[in-house]
Formats: structure tokens, sequence, C-alpha cells
């Protein structure tokens, strides 16, 4: 048993439905007891979708317990099959489903319906959300090309004379996955290249049938397409690539893994009119050099921005992990070549240590993190699901690709003190309307009417004491960085064995950290 | 002027028409009462043994992370708790453990029971028991399940405070109380006081109180009047104890209220003139305040889906007091208990449902096209882009609503969604 207070994941249920919820044509008849009905809202409310996502839940309750709980699910099958008519039948168990045993996928495919019908095992009590994503698309994708030859694959590949692709990953309650697939879409158009099917999202069973007719899968989210790509090769010897089209670089080395793999020319400087190698370049932008962030999220989003915010915007990463133990091999890589070891938990209370204990001035993580920003006022930019209804914003705003790279300069920086203004800070810090307690204008939205959280009167040591001229001295810093100063001063405080705090120690601190 | 008693009004007094639905249904389960009952209840802890599905049920309803550690949690059970490679009662007694370490300032922790722990038997109670034992007089652990099989959103409350009733001592037959019954909101819960003080019915105890670790008293001289109207299983356990159960309409609206009020003012012999005194102000005053929202809510017609339990009481305040024409009141289950005072006041017409099936209340609602629509948060949207207003009947758990004080605000989130309508020039709703 684990104790868990918030989750980053929903159970591998949720997972099915968000692919189911991402196509047209298909239905999932969940076995489930009365309640598990709340997973609607994490659609029609977090992303505001329009339509209930095409699931039938048995909501069974204690009375139809008595064995009755597979008639239940039966009716429900057929009703379902009957007013929603899919061109494709999915059936699961929910977690209680499981435990009753009541086999709905056996049930079903006995059931004598017109339609096909994809069984899933979702295995609740040791799976997760991402898991369930992935496993439904795989099993709906491998369940109707299964019967495919290879040849018949091959030959309707020759048809087309410009190469194309399949977009395989993006799902509903995906990371802007809308805007993502529309900037990589015609980043391909504009090199020549078709995309065949885009799936889950926005695909139906019939397009699902297409996809062995495109000359490469592009495995746009791992954590939902990569056991679908692999299983592509292996059945049609259909190429993938893996390259995650996030951030500047990625998405050039992206640009020209495709070009490798279709034997195609892509002049990548040609159309590369990416706004974030300049902006990085400029003076104003000078000012984030060496920035602490704390990175955390799922993992093709952790690694990506670990690149990002290293590589591309000259941040110091000061912390990276993910919550998704299935793809960690990535982010401990990641991690280890930044110097630095993987944070991989499920746990939001280890996480909200890390970020106390290493005292960035930015985290980009999920909706968790930005809570736990928002309590430490620390600037914080939302990267990853798990995300709240205002990260599905109504505005373009795709992460991946030169549009993409653009968003997450300006999303990235924004929460930041701006260069010019951090000097003015600095100037204007005694000005009685312009003090250390009034937070900067553009952070005021995020912090609310809360005061900036009081850098604490305590040292960290039994017995150092701050001498009164320090104090003052220590007052002097600005105060984004104050913190910083007071716990390094410390540090090397107790590393000399020193008991008072002097204005010299200060400095000496100061020295000795700049190295 | 007020002295006209809604339960000798002529609303319908014939039962009305229920038609048994069983089909899917979009409720909540009893875990997401937790949402409010952590914030009402402060020095407890509600500790969940079920799935990833509990916890993610728990904070999606509860809509965004607030708390930086929440005073619930979910133990989430595993492959190998299930496989019986780890004994389950010591694992949740681990888990304790681990609650108490954290806080140990807590005077109640909850053990609530899930889907999942229903189905594979685990004893909660024989683990609250074993705990009580070894921390007498510090710590109650009290078990009691929110299921989605056993309980429906509201009623999570309902089990929660039925199983505190054998923990409650005993009050003598000469403690003559009134105990106020089911959360209530802190600025709710301090109006109704001032009243019934005002009125002379100085020994009021709500239940459940902010701190735990104290518990009301209950015994013959205790007359119990229930603020909320799900709370059927608790009512019939403090009858059990020997309470009298006050029959009176639920504090809705200025009439509503006003009746609740009465209802405790006869039972303790108040003077008609004390009580007249006391509530001719707040009842003038909430019935000004509905003033506006009633020419703009008079003549429409409203739809409930089956949700909080709250249906029947609010659609018989809509109706009464701001002249909307209730088509449809669905409720999750019907407790004639916790019912009878509410059911003849509903006009005559309405149809009403027991249970659900949710593609044919969808399709009714779709034929008939109410002005407004109260449902779930899951299928609100899907009516919006259907051209279908909607209110969320969460937000009526989450807000202050009961009393004279807020029989505007009450009548303020059914306006609302319409006056919306009637000032934007985007997009299209019918």
């Amino acid at each position: 048993m684990e104790l868990t207070l918030w989750t980053y994941e929903g159970p591998p249920h949720v997972g099915a439905i968000r692919v189911a919820a991402s196509m047209s044509g298909v239905h999932l008849v969940l076995h489930a007891p009365q309640g598990d009905t709340y997973a609607d809202l994490l659609f029609t409310m977090i992303e505001r979708d329009g339509r209930r996502p095409p699931v039938t839940y048995t909501t069974f309750q204690a009375r139809d317990l008595g064995g009755s709980t597979a008639n239940k699910f039966l009716d429900t099958l057929r009703a379902a099959a009957a007013h929603f008519k899919p061109q494709v039948l999915m059936v699961a168990d929910s977690c209680t489903a499981e435990l009753i045993q009541d086999q709905p996928g056996s049930l079903a495919t006995s059931a004598g319906l017109d339609v096909p019908v994809i069984p899933l095992e979702m295995a609740a009590y040791s799976r997760k959300e991402n898991w369930g994503a992935s496993e439904t698309f795989y099993q709906l994708v491998a369940g109707l090309l299964r019967g495919a030859s290879k040849a018949d694959a091959f030959q309707q590949r020759q048809v087309n004379d410009r190469p194309s692709v399949n977009l395989l990953g993006p799902t509903k309650l995906g990371f802007r996955c809308r805007d993502d697939v529309l900037e990589i879409e015609s980043l391909l158009n504009g090199v020549g290249i078709d995309v065949n099917v885009v799936a889950p999202l926005g695909a139906s069973p019939h397009d699902l049938l297409r996809i062995p007719q495109a000359d490469l899968n592009i495995c746009l989210y791992p954590e939902v397409a990569l056991s679908t790509c692999q299983w592509l090769k292996r059945q049609f010897n259909q190429p993938y690539i893996d390259t995650v089209p996030l951030g500047y670089g990625a998405t050039r080395d992206f640009l020209i893994a495709v070009a490798e793999v279709l034997d195609h020319s892509i002049n990548v400087d040609a159309i590369d009119h990416c706004r974030l190698p300049w902006y990085s370049r400029s003076v104003d932008s000078t000012y984030l050099t060496g920035k602490r962030v704390f990175i955390f999220g799922d993992a093709t989003h952790a690694v990506a921005a670990a690149r990002v915010a290293s590589k591309e915007l000259g941040f110091d990463v000061v912390g990276l992990g993910t919550y998704s133990r299935e793809n960690a091999r990535a982010v401990r890589s990641t991690a280890s070549e930044l110097g630095l070891e993987a944070l991989i938990t499920n746990d939001y209370l280890e996480v909200e240590e890390a970020v106390e204990t290493l005292h960035p001035e930015l985290v980009l993580g999920t909706q968790m993190e930005r809570h736990i920003a928002k309590r430490l006022g620390i600037g914080c930019a939302v990267i990853s699901t798990p995300a709240h209804v205002q990260d599905y914003p109504a505005r373009y705003s795709p992460q991946m690709g030169f549009e993409g790279a653009n968003v997450l300069f300006d999303t990235w920086v924004h929460p930041l003190v701006m260069g010019l203004e951090e000097h003015l800070l600095t100037m204007f810090r005694d000005d009685f309307e312009f003090n250390d307690s009034t937070v900067a204008s553009h952070l005021a939205e995020e912090s609310g009417s809360v005061e900036r959280p009081q850098l604490s009167e305590e040292s960290l040591a039994d017995g150092l004491m701050w001498a009164q001229a320090a104090q003052k001295e220590l007052k002097k810093i600005p105060f984004f960085v104050r913190g910083k100063a007071k716990r390094n001063t410390e540090l090397f405080a107790v590393e000399q064995g020193l008991s008072t705090i002097e204005v010299e120690t200060l400095y000496e601190a100061k020295a000795h950290f700049s190295r | 002027m007020h002295g006209a008693v809604l339960a000798s009004d002529t609303g319908s007094a014939e039962p009305l028409d229920l038609t048994v639905e069983h089909g899917q249904r979009a409720v909540f389960c009893g875990l997401t009462s937790i949402v409010w009952l952590h914030r009402k209840i402060q020095d407890a802890f509600f500790l969940v043994v079920g799935s990833r599905t509990c916890a993610h049920l728990i904070q999606s309803a509860a809509g965004v992370m607030i708390f930086a550690e929440p005073r619930f949690a979910t133990a989430v059970l595993e492959d190998r708790d299930l496989a019986g490679m780890a004994d389950c009662v010591e694992e949740v007694e681990r888990v304790i453990g681990q609650v108490i370490k954290r806080r140990p300032n807590l005077k109640t922790i909850f053990l609530v029971g899930s889907c999942p722990s229903e189905v594979i038997k685990l004893d909660l109670d024989n683990i609250a028991r074993k705990f009580k034992e070894r921390h007498k007089g510090q710590l109650r652990v009290v078990a009691y399940s929110g299921s989605g099989i056993e309980t429906t959103f509201t009623q999570g409350e309902d089990s929660c405070l039925s199983n505190l009733v054998p923990d409650m001592p005993q009050a003598s037959e000469q403690d003559q109380k009134l105990l106020i019954v089911g959360s209530l909101p802190d600025i709710v819960e301090d109006q109704f006081a001032r009243l019934f003080a005002e009125m002379g019915i100085t020994n009021v105890e709500f239940f459940p109180g902010r701190q735990s670790e104290y518990l009301p008293g209950v015994g013959p001289g205790t007359r119990i009047l229930l603020a909320q109207p799900y709370l059927g299983d608790t009512a019939r356990a403090l009858i059990s104890r020997g309470a009298t159960l006050l029959k009176a309409p639920y504090p809705y609206g200025a009439q509503g209220t006003l009746e609740w009020f009465r209802a405790a003012a006869l039972s303790f012999d108040i003077a008609v003139e004390r009580f007249q005194d006391c509530t001719r102000a707040p009842f003038e005053r909430a019935k000004r305040s509905l003033e506006v929202y009633k020419t703009e809510l008079a003549g429409r017609r409203v739809a409930f889906l089956p949700d909080s339990q709250l249906e029947i009481p609010l659609a018989r305040f809509l109706a009464r007091e701001c002249g909307m024409h209730p088509t449809e009141v669905a409720t999750p289950f019907y407790d004639a208990t916790t019912m009878s005072s509410e059911t003849p006041l509903l006009p005559s017409g309405v149809q009403w449902y027991e249970g659900q099936n949710l593609d044919s209340s969808l399709e009714r609602v779709r034929n008939s096209r109410p002005d407004l629509t109260v449902c779930g948060l899951g299928i609100a949207n899907p009516l919006e882009a259907e051209g279908l207003r909607t209110k969320w009947s969460i937000e009526l758990m989450f807000s202050p609503i009961q009393g004279f004080d807020q029989a505007g605000d009450l009548a303020e989130l059914f306006a609302r969604p319409l006056r919306r309508k009637s000032r934007l020039e985007v997009g299209a709703w019918n």
C-alpha cells in the first residue's frame, strides 16, 4: 500500500478513456462502479470538451454484486452498441471490476455483436494512466491491423510519390497536443512531406487501417505511442523515429532524422525562422545566465526541458525528475549528463522537499509543481501533464517545432524578473513605493495578494549568530538573491567553524561560492 | 406577512409520480464528500483505503490542489496487497502509523472504505477498533464507507456522521437540547447559532462540529433538526439513541428557512410573538434579496438531474420562492425520512425520478429543452455545447446557500447562467 496525497497520473482506465475520447467511431464500455464517471469531467471541464467522452460505464452498485454484475455488463454493452453504433467497441475493467473478475473481454467477444470488439486488460493495481493510454492505443492498432500483410502495406506505400508519415501519440488531455499536431503538420508539409494519419487524436478506426501506408512513423509522444511504433516496425517493417521536436535544437535534430530515414532532402536552414536563438543571444537575456531551474514532469517533457533550459536559455538545471517510472531511464541519463541525480518519484511531498532544498529561481513542472512554487513564492511555468484548465489555452500555443520553441522562450522567461528590471529593482529597493515586500508587477497575478514570504530570521545551524552589521549588510542585497546569499554564508560559516557571521564573513562566503 | 405556514400551504399533497431508473449513473461516489468534510472538521484526517482511482477522483472533484499537504490521502492498494504477499490489515496499520507520525496533533482519523476495499472485504471497522484501543483517549479512529457501490456523493457525509453516532456520549433526558445535523459553512453555522440564541433556544449544538475531539451528547432530551437533506442514516442512528427528529423543510430560501426555524421554535415552546420578533427582520431581508432574481427566474423551466440529493428542496425553493417551473426532478435515491416535509411542497406536474439512466435522461432534456439544467460537472459542458444552459450542482455543495442571509446568493447561482446568456453575443445558445 502506498500513501498517496496527490497523484500525478490517474488509473490506467483513464488512459483508455483518453484514447477513446481522442477518436471518432470508437466507444468504450467500462465495467466500473458508481462514481467512476468522474472521469468525464477531466475532459469536459479541464479540456472544455463539448462532448462527453465516448464511454458507457456499467456503474454497478452493492446490490448488483450478488452475481448479476456480469449480466449488467452485457446489458450495458448491448445498449451502448445499439445507441452509439460505433465502428469499434473497446471493453475494459476499472480497478473494482478487475477484482470481481467478470471478464468483460470474453463476455463481449462472445456476445455476438456485429461490431469488432477490442478487449483491454488494464492492470489497475500495478499500472497508471500513461501506460493505460499506451496499451489501449497498441491494442487498438494491433487489433485492427493484425490481419493485414506486409505485402499489402508495402504495395499501398508505393502508390504515393511524396513521402508520407504518421504522427502517433497525441491524445486528449495530453500537454498542448492539439497545437503540437498543427505545428508539426505544417512544418512537414512545408518540406514536402505528407502527413498520412494522425492518431489517436482526431482519427477514426478507418484511419488506423491506413497507418501502414506511410513511409515512417513519428513517435510524437513516446509515453503513448512507443509500443505501437515498435509493433508496427516488427509487423510491417515500418520505421519510426522517436526524436521529439520539443525545443529549438530538438526540432532541427528531428528534421534531420526525418530527412535521413525518408532519404528526402530538407534544407533545415531555409525553414528555420525560429526566434529563440536570437532572443536568447540578445543582451537583455544575459540575465538568464545561470538562473537556477528545477524541472519535473513526464519523461519526454522533462528531458526536452532540460536541454532547452541548459543549452538554449543558459539556465543552470539544479534538479531534474519525472513521475514516470516506465520512462525513467532517459531522465536518469540526461540528469547524469548535467551532473545531477534524477528524482524519480510519485510522491508530491518528495518533489516539494527537493524544491525547498534546492531553492531554484524557476520551476518547470506540472500543475502540482505550480502549487509548490506558488507556496514557496517561486516563478513557475507548466511544461507537462497533469495540467489544469488554464494550460489548455484558447490561443495557439504549441510546445513543439520552431513556433513551440518561441512559446517556450516566452513562457519560461516570463515568470522571471526581466533583465533591465533586475537592475531597477536594485536601484529602487529602498524607495518607499518600491520595496522588497512589493512583488514585481508581472508576478502579482501568480502571487495574488499574498505577501512575499519573509526570509526566516533563524539561521540553519544552531548557535550560529549574525552580527548586527552583517544583518544590515545582508538586507542591502537584492531580495531575490538574498535567500541564496544568506544560505551560502551560513553554510560557509559552519564549514569554517565560525559562530558569528560578520560583514567580512558575508564577503568571504561570496568569494568562496563564486569560484 | 410571514405567518403563512409552508406546511399548511396548498401544494400538491398527493404522492408524486415516481419513476425508478436502473441505468448508467453520472454521480460521484461518497468519497467526494471528503472535499468539504475535511475543511469542516479541522482536527481530523481522512484516509481512504482504495485505489489510484479513488485518489484521482478526490483531487479531480476538488478541482484544484490548493493545500500543500491536505488532511486527506489514499492508501493505494497494489498488486502485492491483493496477491496476499502483503497482509492488508498490517499494511493499513503501517500507513495509519505514517499519517500519525506526519501529523501528531490529529484527534480523529477516518478510515474510509472504497469500492475495492469493500469488494475484498477489508475489515476497516476492526482496524479502527484496534487503533482506538491503542490510542485510548488521544485519538479516535472511525471507519466508514464512502464507496461508490454503497454511497453516492453526499451520502458519504451521511455514512461518516452515522458512524460517529456510536461514539457520542449518552445525554440524559433532562439535557434538553437542539442538535443541528449536517455540515454547514462556518458563517451559516454562526448565523444560525445567533438566531437560536435570540429566540431563547440556548442549548444548541452542531454536528459535525469544527473540532472532532469533542462530540455532542445524544439522548432522549435531544431534538434533531437536519440542516442537510441527505442524512437519513445519521437521523435514524440518532433516533435509535433516543433523539427526536423534528420535521421541517430544509433551510433554503426565505420561507424554507423560516419553517426550519419554526420547527425548532415549536418544539421548544417558544412564544409565537418572540419567534416572529426574531425572524421578522431576517425574513424580510431574505425576501427583499430574492426580488431581483425572481424577475429573472420566474416562468423559466428548470430540470434537475440526479446528483447531490439537494434536488427536491431546491426545486421546491425555485418553484415557490422564485416562480420557476421544475420540469423534471431526479434524485439518486429517495428517502422518506428526510423528504416527507419537502415532497408535498413540490408543485404538481413535476416528473419525478429516482436513480438514473444517463442516456435517456440526456435525451429527455434535449427534447424538453429547459431554460436551466442542474447537473453534475461531467455533463454540464456537453449540454452547453448543445445550446442548453446549466448549473453545476457541486457548486451548491461548496457555497454557503442555507439560511435567510444566503437566500439571495442561492437564487443568484441559478440566475447567473441565464444572465450570462442574455449578455453574450458570441456563440449560440437556444
